[in-house]
């Protein structure tokens, strides 16, 4: 059982920080700021979410798997609205 | 090399890096920008006294730890301080740096 | 192996310091440093200081960065982008920085030892005191005077920061937080946050007796989330000279003077605690510190009056 739980952590961190890896190499390559931010947004989602996912297995009790959780949650709400700001300021002709 | 070491030389890094800010820039608000960066790097000094006086059970040295929490947000205040005193002197046509500035009239409040 | 990645984040450290300092643009300075901010709480983590990460996350990257933020829209129009001076000023700076560097990384490689801590001290006031959190031990008992002094320089950097309005002013408004085209975004984030922000201030405060977090980092967070809501135009800043708000900056150095007085008669002397009545009169403090806290670094923000008083 302990077995499969350490497996799991193992796949699920180790697909998280592939989304990541992927997310940081599409903000270096991709030509303009809206692809760049669909890049990060892949990290956040995608590549936290994974982590997390693979932790929660870890937590001694349930409180502290809902503070990963909520950790999660938090990043989306903010990194979703930082990125719909930033795009919006790209868009009206900001930054270069 | 222990970590604290690695992280003690880049503390050192970043003052000389903040200093040559400090001293080269001539605007202010990059000079309080700079000024910033050797405060950090001053911090980081603090977080290896910290870490080297570990003892006593705990994994660092917990008062350079409170030292450096206290700094921290005394020097956000400097630097709210500074902002707003460089706002103001521009709002009041002071002379820059540089000399007197140059559009005097374009000033906005 | 994890040196690897130390080495990886000292790297990556320089690189932003590097680009707080060369950037031809302010803001691109102003950004890069909000990210060296970032990076040196990460650092924080490894050095085993997670109160002091919590803080520079918050403070030095976040508020400090926001403020400087706010200081380059206002600038962008009126001030030139200063550019460095010539290449021999550079190389003599350069040298001359180079050099106090070099003495810097020679004291930390020839370190006294054994090295000096005063860990065990703390560690025996710990169990007077009754909490768990040795930070928070020495900020709110062993070394208190320092804390109420800071607190003092908080209060008088906030004076000094409005005391630069012009005398017309005096009293009036800051300069108004709110974007210039409030976007809808910002607006649902305002909306949605605060409940959850205001929950999370309050639970680092209360956490930070027996584990990381405290008065700073919570004061903080609560600042954090009254700005959002004046940037999203939800709400406005209040005059300064209003009496309630001048009551919340006084609330809790006041309370700390008070307890450190109070000290004379009930234990051994100027913010000494009585052993059985510490822990609550410690957490008393701190919630009042955490909100007088939040109520002026959100002030310091937003700066001195900027309009008129109303009538």
């Amino acid at each position: 059982m302990s077995l499969l739980l350490d497996l799991f952590t193992i796949v699920a961190v180790s697909s998280g920080l592939f989304f990541f890896l992927a997310g940081t190499v599409g903000f270096l390559r991709f030509p303009d700021t809206l692809t760049r931010l669909h890049a990060l947004t892949k990290a956040d989602n995608l590549g936290l979410g994974l982590i997390v996912l693979g932790l929660l297995p870890r937590c001694p009790d349930l409180v502290s798997a809902l503070k990963l959780v909520a950790i999660w949650a938090l990043v989306q709400l903010g990194g979703a609205t930082a990125s719909q700001l930033i795009a919006e300021f790209a868009r009206r002709g900001g930054g270069r | 090399m222990t970590p604290a070491t690695l992280y003690g030389l880049c503390a050192a890094a970043l003052v000389a890096i903040g200093l040559f800010g400090l001293i080269l820039h001539p605007t202010p608000l990059r000079k309080v920008i700079s000024f910033n960066l050797i405060g950090s790097g001053t911090f980081l000094f603090f977080g290896i006294a910290a870490r080297r006086g570990a003892a006593a059970g705990f994994l660092g040295d917990p008062v350079p730890q409170a030292m450096v929490i206290t700094g921290i947000v005394v020097a956000f205040a400097a630097t709210a301080l500074a902002v707003a005193l460089l706002l103001r002197m521009l709002e009041a046509g002071a002379p820059t740096v540089d000399g007197p500035p140059e559009q005097p009239d374009d000033l906005s409040p | 192996m994890s040196l690897v990645v130390d080495l990886f984040m000292v790297l990556l450290i320089l690189t932003s310091a590097v680009w707080t300092v060369l950037a031809r643009d302010r803001r691109d300075a102003v950004i890069a440093f909000i990210v060296l901010g970032l990076q040196l709480s990460l650092v924080w983590m490894r050095l085993m200081a997670v109160d002091v990460a919590l803080t520079e996350a918050a403070v030095g990257g976040g508020a400090t960065g926001l403020v400087l933020l706010r200081a380059c829209a206002r600038l962008q129009p009126v001030e030139a982008e200063g550019r460095l001076p010539g290449l021999r000023a550079q190389i003599a700076a350069g040298l001359l920085c180079a050099g106090v560097g070099v003495a810097l990384a020679a004291v930390i490689l020839a370190p006294a030892a054994p090295a000096p801590s005063l860990a065990p001290a703390v560690a025996a006031h710990m169990d007077e005191v009754g909490l768990k959190n040795p930070v928070t031990v020495v900020l709110l008992a062993y070394r208190a005077l320092d804390t109420l002094l800071e607190k003092v320089v908080l209060v008088l950097g906030l004076i000094g920061v409005w005391a630069l309005a012009p005398d017309l002013f005096w009293g009036g408004r800051p300069a108004s937080l709110r974007a210039a085209s409030p976007s809808g975004t910002l607006t649902f984030l305002a909306r949605v946050l605060p409940p959850v922000g205001v929950l999370i201030g309050v639970y680092l405060v209360w956490n930070g007796a027996d584990h990381p977090g405290g008065t700073f980092q919570g004061g903080t967070v609560l600042a954090a989330m009254w700005l959002l809501v004046m940037m999203a135009g939800l709400g406005e800043l209040p005059e300064t000279r209003a009496l309630r708000l001048r009551r919340l900056v006084a609330v809790g150095p006041a309370l700390f003077i008070a307890v450190g007085l109070a000290g004379f008669w009930m234990a051994d002397g100027f913010l000494s605690y009585p052993p059985e009545y510490a822990k609550p009169i410690i957490v008393a403090v701190e919630v009042a510190l955490a909100l007088s806290i939040a109520v002026i670094l959100g002030l310091m923000v937003a700066g001195p009056a900027a309009k008129e008083p109303e009538r």
